[in-house]
């Protein structure tokens, strides 16, 4: 049987208050206060990693996924439990901590090595290798102020990264800087994976930790909810943040649900509603083509994205428009009345007009956000007479026939697959 | 039980020494004079003493009638080890809060923080020095052979700061009023330190007050043997000396205590 590589045994953190700071001190010199306030961040949790396991830890908010991890790095001391460690343990809580604006990437690169306990002979052996990994040329001879915040994420994941811990903590620190160096990114850590070193990784993007990670944390008001597969943990988390219990019962039960309209599937917390205030979208909401509306739908299933807009004052030609887009705020398909070739029309004070987007759908199961506005399209510019942004969540759930194995879309891919020498003989 | 803290000190030395060359850079950058500023401070704060109670003072000095700047040399030889005191507490005072985040998100050898403190306040501290030397130098006094006792008084003020300062620091994080009433306690403390006047000027009943105060016997030995060539004043010294080893003691004991909610609570 091998030594876990991380073990917590009854974990648990309390935030102390108390009726006057000077019974802390008290507190302190061994006289027993009782602390007017404890405040449970944390508490049971237990669980053990295997090296070279890689574990994925979601939850809310709050919940308390980074106080578990600060107690792991050693910032936070545990209340109550403890954190059995095997080895050296990286935590990246947040990237370009102790960096200093007026020294250069490569003087950061060595006082902030420092901080993290590298020796520093072997920084300065290893220093071609962070530069090369942050790859931002001239520029790591540069003060740091000179930066992009881009490029500062660059120098500080391959400082913190320089060397392999045999555990790796990452703290949502790689949802900044592009899409190409977050890969690279990834790449470093399925390297370290590789050769052994055990993967801590916070994140609310679920893709990614089913992809990353065996096995998953799902920590839910400061107690462990669920531990096991990464693919189950996931889901059940998102059936907690979406609250549709239906859908989550796999691809299989939803066969016979017709699509359908879950009222817990609301944007409350993100909406954005501005404007000039000339129109009002009164109402906005999705529709399967029978004019049922719906929420939830199956993959493949068209469906129709429609709003009501009120005219505060005559408006000339205004311009209907629609976006919908991932939880990570990328835009996947917009379109406005231009592109779609409606005639040009004029509206009175107190029209009440009906838009109506008929979408037809290829995207891969998730969770989706849209957006309506009517604007003006002047000479000058575009003026924004009412916009209503990450308005309505939409669920996609799996088909009868599941056919996107990962990613966004579905395109619906016909495989064939031909030995090339038959293909001769065939032609022939 | 303080090996292990020098030890991990002793491995984070480069950090240290980086971070204090980086404090000493950053103050150079972006203005002329740079680290000028620390020392220039001091002096025109001398300067402005010198020339408004030079008068007063000129004839309460002791034996030194023969230099009519003996007053300026007086100032600027307890200017000297207050401003090394103070600057040592008024940063340790704000340590834990000014780096409260990279005390909640890495783990690093709490010691280095004050570490950097006393180091760059020494180096100012002896920047300060020798422009005051070369200051003596042109006003034509030349300290004596009794300088050799500087470095011992300098990491004897140095202790004291640090003691101080730390046990304060701890417990600004959990009240902070604490970071408003040091400013002025060290004001206070300014003036009831023989820097800027002669005990002999002051009234019987408040000397015994000045001798309570321990950074007096500090700046009474810095004037010892930057001024007068005596030796420091060595009674003064030891119990001095015993306070900031139990301050020390304290503070370390406290630290150990405290730094969990610490962390909690910054």
């Amino acid at each position: 049987m091998t030594i876990d590589a991380l073990t917590i045994s009854d974990l648990g953190k309390a935030f102390r208050s108390y009726r006057s700071e000077w019974q802390r001190v008290l507190s302190w010199l061994g006289v027993s206060v009782k602390p007017a306030i404890e405040h449970w961040v944390l508490r049971g949790v237990a669980f053990s990693v295997a090296p070279g396991e890689a574990i994925g830890i979601v939850g809310q908010n709050g919940a308390g996924k980074s106080t578990l991890l600060k107690l792991i790095a050693g910032t936070l001391r545990p209340t109550e439990g403890t954190v059995r460690i095997d080895g050296r343990v990286a935590a990246i809580l947040e990237l370009g901590m102790g960096f200093n604006p007026e020294l250069t990437g490569r003087q950061n690169a060595l006082h902030a090595g420092g901080l993290m306990g590298f020796d520093r002979r072997a920084l300065k052996e290893v220093m071609p290798a962070i530069a090369a990994f942050a790859d931002i040329g001239e520029y790591f001879d540069l003060p740091l102020r000179t930066y992009s915040s881009g490029m500062q994420v660059r120098v500080a994941f391959a400082v913190a990264t320089a060397f392999r811990p045999e555990i790796l903590i990452v703290d949502e620190a790689l949802a900044v800087g592009d899409a190409a160096f977050q890969r690279k990114c990834f790449q470093r850590i399925e390297a370290f994976r590789a050769e052994g070193t055990t993967l801590l990784f916070v994140s609310h993007d679920t893709e990614t930790i089913k992809k990353l990670c065996s096995r998953a944390l799902f920590i839910k008001n400061g107690h462990l909810a669920l531990f096991g597969p990464a693919k189950i943990v996931c889901d059940r988390y998102e059936q907690h943040l979406f609250g549709n219990q239906a859908s989550l019962n796999a691809g299989k039960a939803s066969v016979s649900v017709p699509a359908k309209f879950d009222p817990s599937l609301t944007t409350p917390a993100c909406e954005l509603i501005y404007g000039s205030g000339k129109t009002e979208i009164d109402s906005c909401w999705f529709e399967d083509l029978e004019g049922q509306r719906v929420n939830v739908v199956e993959a493949g299933q068209h469906f129709v994205w429609r709003y009501d807009v009120r005219f505060n004052e005559p408006v000339d030609n205004p311009v209907f428009a629609m976006l919908l887009k991932t939880r990570e705020g990328i835009a996947l398909y917009g379109v406005d009345a231009r592109q779609l070739d409606i005639r040009p029309t004029s509206y009175a004070r107190g029209d009440v007009v009906t838009v109506r987007f008929e979408l037809s759908n290829c995207l891969a199961p998730g969770v989706y956000y849209m957006n309506c506005g009517v604007r003006l399209d002047h000479a000058g510019g575009v003026e924004f007479l009412s916009r209503r942004i990450d308005t309505a969540l939409l669920r996609v759930i799996e088909g009868a026939a599941p056919t996107v194995a990962i990613g966004l879309l579905d395109m619906e891919a016909r495989l064939s697959v031909t030995v090339s020498s038959d293909t001769l003989v065939q032609q022939r | 039980m303080l090996a292990p803290n020098f030890a991990s000190a002793w491995r984070y030395r480069h950090f240290i020494l980086s971070s204090i060359h980086t404090e000493f850079r950053a103050r150079f950058v972006r203005s002329k004079l740079g680290g000028l500023w620390m020392i220039i401070h001091p002096l025109a704060q001398a300067a402005i003493f010198a020339l408004i109670l030079a008068e007063l003072m000129a004839a309460k000095l002791p034996g030194m009638a023969n230099n009519k700047f003996a007053y300026a040399i007086y100032l600027l030889s307890g200017m000297l080890a207050w401003s090394l005191f103070s600057e040592i507490v008024s940063r340790c005072l704000t340590v834990f809060i000014d780096n409260g985040n990279l005390l909640k998100k890495m783990l690093f050898p709490r010691i280095n923080l004050p570490l950097i403190i006393a180091g760059s306040a020494l180096i100012n501290n002896l920047l300060l020095l020798l422009a005051i030397l070369a200051v003596f130098a042109l006003l034509g006094h030349i300290p004596g052979p009794q300088l050799v006792w500087m470095p011992l008084l300098i990491v004897l003020t140095m202790a004291l700061g640090l003691g101080v300062g730390l046990l304060l620091g701890v417990f600004n994080v959990f009240v902070r009023d604490v970071g408003q009433v040091v400013p002025i306690a060290l004001q206070l403390g300014f003036w009831f330190t023989p820097i800027v006047y002669t005990p002999s000027v002051i009234p019987l009943y408040l000397r015994g007050v000045l001798q309570l105060n321990p950074m007096t016997a500090i700046v009474q030995s810095f004037q010892n043997v930057m001024l007068f060539d005596r030796a420091p004043d060595f009674a003064g010294l030891g119990w001095i000396f015993l306070v900031t080893l139990l301050l020390l003691a304290a503070v370390l004991a406290l630290f150990r205590r405290a730094s969990a909610e610490m962390v909690d609570v910054l």
